[in-house]
């Protein structure tokens, strides 16, 4: 284990376990008004602020050349036809450029692509080893549990925030919960977003090269995330709390009209703490990802660059070596080779 | 041209100007914008609406007729508003499949486990007792599924 | 300066020894390992005289001193903050990351090497860091924790080493989720390498070349017009058909832009005659120019603003020579630029027609703006309309398969039009395509791209060009194929060298050349050989049976 690794990995334990002492301790010290109310709005505010902000500081920034990563055939001859992944892979029009960009966010495109590659030793081969190539799905399967659980289970969450609860809620509270076993009844969604953010914590720490990559600012959000979740998992099956409590907080918030709300287990604060700092420090942070893919050059433009003209607003004169001062210099051997010129002497 | 323009590293020339501005913002700007706009949504109705959770009655004619010091649930109330439903799952599993309907509270008193017999006697409103806090946080129990809410079956017969 | 004799060690020594194992230290601890054959020579001082760039001086990769300008620092710093005002891409790039590390194993510098600071995610780490370090709040007050580092003479030396072990091939930005795109870091790092007088030889030579000569091989255009009127008697010699053409000339309908390695060297060159004896056969009416004598674009390679500078010779000599649009050779780099860059930096090209073949009628909708058909799309078309009466036999000894070059293929998209041309210049079943994870937009580099042709850098580049060579020798193996076609100078220049190493047994051939050998003109004489003067297949048999039946006929 390099003190790199140790650095990068029991920092950020350390300050989520910190935070959870933090929530402990505040709550055991009746700071129900700081953890329940004030930081919630902080971090609320923290969070639609600092996600303008870098916002700003992005679009600060112009974008001078057409960079689109074109994943299949450019629009050319009539004859030479594209079918609709190929369009989407390289998108001519603002409306495949719209399905590119949705393709990307919605079902992580580019990561469906992935591949591994290895060095296979091969006695036979005159070389004695060979690369092969294969499709490679995990980190796809992963990645895309891991945000639609999330997602799930932020949707789910609606139900302490909305009166009367819309009826998707509802739908989506059934069928995550479908299985049908343990009181109260289990939701998937909260196992698979457990499991799926294990894995992309374990294959950090267990492959040598993820390991050697990876900075505090990577375990931090996983860490914090799984926190998150195992909170919440404990609340719901193990440490319950009195779930009406919860909701009249939850509804004060959202109503902008906060009120502390006795008789709330201390397990529900941590929560709330580990949630809230996630908010706080997602417009900070590599979570930027999510508003990031958006603008990413490489994919929502058009690749149209050669039949639609496009300007770099900072662009500038260059100095280049004229045809003039080129026949100065050759001139006389140009004449001598025949090459016409100019001006003849 | 600019002959003094060398190249554009700072120190030797003017470099390339970007003028400050907002680049892309109308695009980028509408997209933050029905960000927000989707996810807040849910929560617009209710907006500055002090919305009171709901308190269970307790006034039913069964409890009324109980002498104040009688009036007591099967377990204490803390545990009961937290963690009534693994009780009535357990009463369940015992009733069910163990045939047994002895329960003992605290103090040894002892109850019929029946959600039927003893939880509805006294709670006799369900609308007001259970509905109203299972409705307020979107849960469903599947005790009505077996279970019929008597008073309602009662009053319909009559 | 002395080249320090290089020595390769052979592939059987190099393949099964690549280590993909992490070094003890964390990455910021350690060095990089200047060793003979993996890294580029400095530029020689003249070349950033020619060209008017900063801090021209003699330094040694492997001294300790690299005799940095003094404020090198701030230098570097401005040139940071500057680029990161003027491209959203690089901020993006560097605040979006999540190393995920999709990208790891997808560059082939890393697959031939095993050096973990060749994944992308972490090459792009090392510029990162220094971002981190002075733009970032966090990086300034937790430091390493933070992921950032002091900007120090090691740094730069470790920019250096891993920004020119990129050949800015663009795989990692199809793999990444975001669209990442080392590429562009790669660029705008050299560009801050080269702000302080860091640059290497290989492109600089070159640079300065087309910038004073018009082309990176430096010929006068004496010397150029004799390469390619050498071409024509070549043509001639073996075909019975003399391919003349002009130079500079105006009022012609079309200016054709080469990659200069096109008439430079084997095998380009024999790709350079398949050009002249399209162009012939269908009576074209264009010119070639000394000036703007170069379609590939080596200033890229060092700024976004040199490649500009050398593009810009391209319209300007298409103004001055009066044509109607150009015509552009086979060329990966060139034609990513003259898709994604040419029309922003020199355009508007107004002064050009909208291209239309005059054979076919063919408007060229695609290249509406830059006015400018690559010669895939404008033969592609030729064949569909039948106007190219062609004999695939002449290329039955050739068994094909087809790199897709990363210029051409992520940064432009051109996959159909030369299998297309190839379906019709072999005979059938003479192509086979390579492993699927291995082509079109998953292509693998030639491990050289980007400037680093250079003998010196030999080790690195072989090593590079491994996954490569590695599916050629695939499709060698299992389908006998004895070819690689490629549309790319760079690729001709540098895939003999990669093949010769790791598949000795497979050439390199242009695309154009197939259709040189193809093409059937009237009045040519018989071919028995192709343009490289190799027995075309049944001419030994055939002369025997010619022989055969006339002495039949004797004895009647």
């Amino acid at each position: 284990m390099t003190d790199f690794f140790k650095l990068h990995f029991f920092v950020p334990l350390a300050a989520v376990l910190g935070l959870v002492v933090v929530a402990y301790v505040g709550v055991q010290a009746n700071l129900q008004l700081l953890f329940g109310v004030v930081v919630p709005y902080m971090a609320a505010l923290i969070f639609i602020e600092g996600m303008v902000y870098r916002l700003i500081q992005w679009t600060r920034s112009p974008v001078p050349f057409r960079i689109p990563t074109t994943a299949a055939q450019n629009k050319s001859l009539p004859w030479i036809e594209k079918n609709l992944g190929e369009k989407l892979d390289n998108p001519e029009t603002t409306k495949h450029v719209v399905g590119r960009m949705a393709l990307e966010v919605l079902a992580f495109r580019s990561l469906f692509r992935n591949t591994r590659t290895e060095l296979r030793q091969d006695p036979d081969h005159p070389e004695g080893a060979r690369l092969i190539h294969w499709s490679y799905k995990w980190l796809w399967l992963g990645a895309i549990a891991f945000h639609y659980a999330f997602l799930v289970v932020i949707l789910r969450h609606l139900r302490f925030f909305t009166e009367p609860v819309p009826g998707f809620v509802y739908l989506l509270d059934s069928v995550d919960g479908f299985l049908q076993f343990f009181v109260p009844v289990v939701y998937l969604s909260g196992l698979v977003l457990l499991v799926a953010a294990g894995y992309l914590l374990l294959r950090r720490i267990l492959r040598p090269e993820l390991r050697y990559i990876s900075l505090a600012a990577d375990y931090f959000p996983l860490f914090l995330i799984l926190s998150i979740a195992i909170t919440g998992i404990l609340m719901r099956y193990f440490y319950k709390v009195d779930i009406v409590a919860v909701k009249d907080l939850a509804l004060g918030l959202a109503t902008f009209k906060p009120k502390v709300v006795a008789g709330i287990g201390v397990i529900f604060y941590i929560h709330l703490f580990l949630v809230c700092v996630l908010f706080a420090y997602f417009p900070f942070s590599k979570l930027m990802h999510a508003p990031g893919v958006f603008l990413s050059p490489t994919r929502n433009l058009a690749c149209n660059s050669r039949w639609v003209r496009h300007v770099n607003p900072w662009n500038y004169p260059v100095k280049f070596h004229s045809y003039a001062e080129y026949e100065d210099k050759f001139r006389e051997a140009m004449i001598e080779a025949d090459i016409p010129v100019e001006k003849e002497s | 041209m600019d002959d003094k323009y060398k190249n554009e590293f700072g120190v030797f020339a003017e470099r390339p100007k970007v003028e400050k501005k907002i680049y892309d913002g109308k695009y980028i700007f509408l997209g933050l914008i029905i960000f927000f706009a989707v996810v807040t949504s849910p929560l617009w109705q209710n907006l500055g609406k002090a919305i009171p959770a709901p308190v269970p009655k307790l006034d039913t004619p069964a409890i009324q007729k109980l002498a104040e010091k009688d009036r007591k649930c099967v377990q204490p109330l803390a545990f009961m508003r937290a963690n009534h439903m693994q009780l009535l799952d357990t009463w369940r599993t015992e009733v069910v499949r163990g045939g047994n309907r002895d329960f003992v509270g605290p103090g040894g008193v002892k109850y019929t486990a029946s959600l039927q017999n003893t939880c509805l006697d006294c709670h006799s409103n369900k609308a007001q007792f259970c509905d109203q806090c299972h409705n307020y946080v979107a849960v469903t129990p599947t005790c009505w599924g077996c279970h019929l809410d008597m008073t309602q079956k009662l009053a319909e017969a009559k | 300066m002395a080249k320090a004799k290089v020595t390769v060690p052979t592939p059987a020594e190099i393949l099964p020894g690549i280590s993909y194992k992490t070094p003890e230290k964390g990455w910021m601890d350690v060095k990089p390992d200047f060793r003979p054959g993996t890294y580029c020579n400095p530029a020689n001082p003249k070349w950033l005289e020619w060209i008017g760039y900063p801090y021209p001086r003699a330094w040694h990769v492997t001294d300790e001193d690299w005799h940095l300008p003094s404020d090198w620092k701030e230098t570097i710093l401005q040139g940071m903050e500057d680029r990161l005002s003027r491209f959203r891409s690089l901020k993006l790039f560097f605040d979006i990351c999540v190393r995920c590390g999709a990208c790891a194993d997808k560059c082939h510098f890393f697959l031939g090497t095993g050096d973990p600071k060749n994944m992308p995610v972490l090459r792009a780490e090392l510029m990162r860091s220094v971002y981190k370090r002075y733009f970032k709040p966090a990086g300034r007050l937790l430091g390493q924790l933070a992921g950032a580092r002091d900007l120090t003479e090691d740094v730069i030396k470790e920019w250096f080493f891993y920004l020119y072990q990129c050949t800015e091939c663009r795989r990692c930005s199809l793999f990444c989720p975001y669209g990442i795109d080392m590429a562009e870091m790669t660029i705008l790092g050299r560009e801050l390498l080269s702000s302080i007088g860091i640059n290497i030889e290989w492109t600089l030579a070159s640079v300065a070349q087309c910038y004073d000569k018009g082309s990176h091989i430096g010929a006068t255009p004496q010397a150029m017009k004799d390469m390619i009127d050498f071409f024509a008697e070549e043509n001639e010699r073996v075909t019975g058909i003399y391919t003349p053409i002009t130079y500079n000339r105006k009022g012609a309908e079309i200016l054709f832009v080469a990659p200069s390695g096109d008439y430079f060297a084997d095998p380009g060159t024999y790709t350079f005659m398949g050009y002249m004896l399209l162009f012939t056969y269908l009576g074209l009416d264009y010119t070639i120019s000394t000036y703007a004598g170069e379609g590939g674009n080596f200033g890229f390679f060092m700024s976004h603003e040199m490649g500009k500078r050398l593009n810009a010779k391209i319209y300007a000599e298409a103004k001055r020579l009066g044509v109607k649009w150009i015509i552009g050779g086979e060329c990966g780099h060139m034609w990513r630029i003259l898709n994604q860059y040419m029309d922003t930096w020199n355009g508007p090209a107004d002064f050009l027609e909208m291209p239309v073949s005059p054979i076919t009628g063919t408007k060229f909708e695609n290249a509406a703006t830059t006015r400018m058909v690559h010669i895939s799309e404008f033969t592609a078309d030729l064949i569909k309309h039948g106007k190219l009466k062609l004999d695939p036999m002449r290329n039955a000894h050739i068994k094909l398969t087809f790199h897709d070059s990363c210029n051409t293929s992520r940064g432009m998209g051109i996959f159909e039009e030369p299998r297309y041309i190839i379906k019709n210049v072999l005979p059938e079943g003479h192509f086979v395509d390579m492993p699927p994870n291995t082509i079109r937009e998953k292509t693998f580099c030639c491990g050289s791209g980007s400037g680093f042709n250079a003998d010196e850098y030999l080790e690195t580049r072989l090593r590079g060009g491994l996954p490569r060579a590695n599916a050629v020798r695939y499709v060698h193996e299992k389908y006998g194929v004895n070819h690689l076609g490629c549309i790319c100078a760079i690729d001709r220049a540098v895939l003999p060298t990669l093949l010769g190493y790791w598949v000795p047994e497979v050439e390199v051939t242009g695309i154009s050349e197939l259709v040189g050998n193809a093409l059937v003109f009237d009045e040519e004489i018989e071919r028995t050989t192709d343009l490289r003067d190799r027995d075309l297949v049944g001419v030994g048999e055939a002369e025997e049976g010619v022989e055969a039946a006339e002495a039949a006929e004797e004895e009647e």
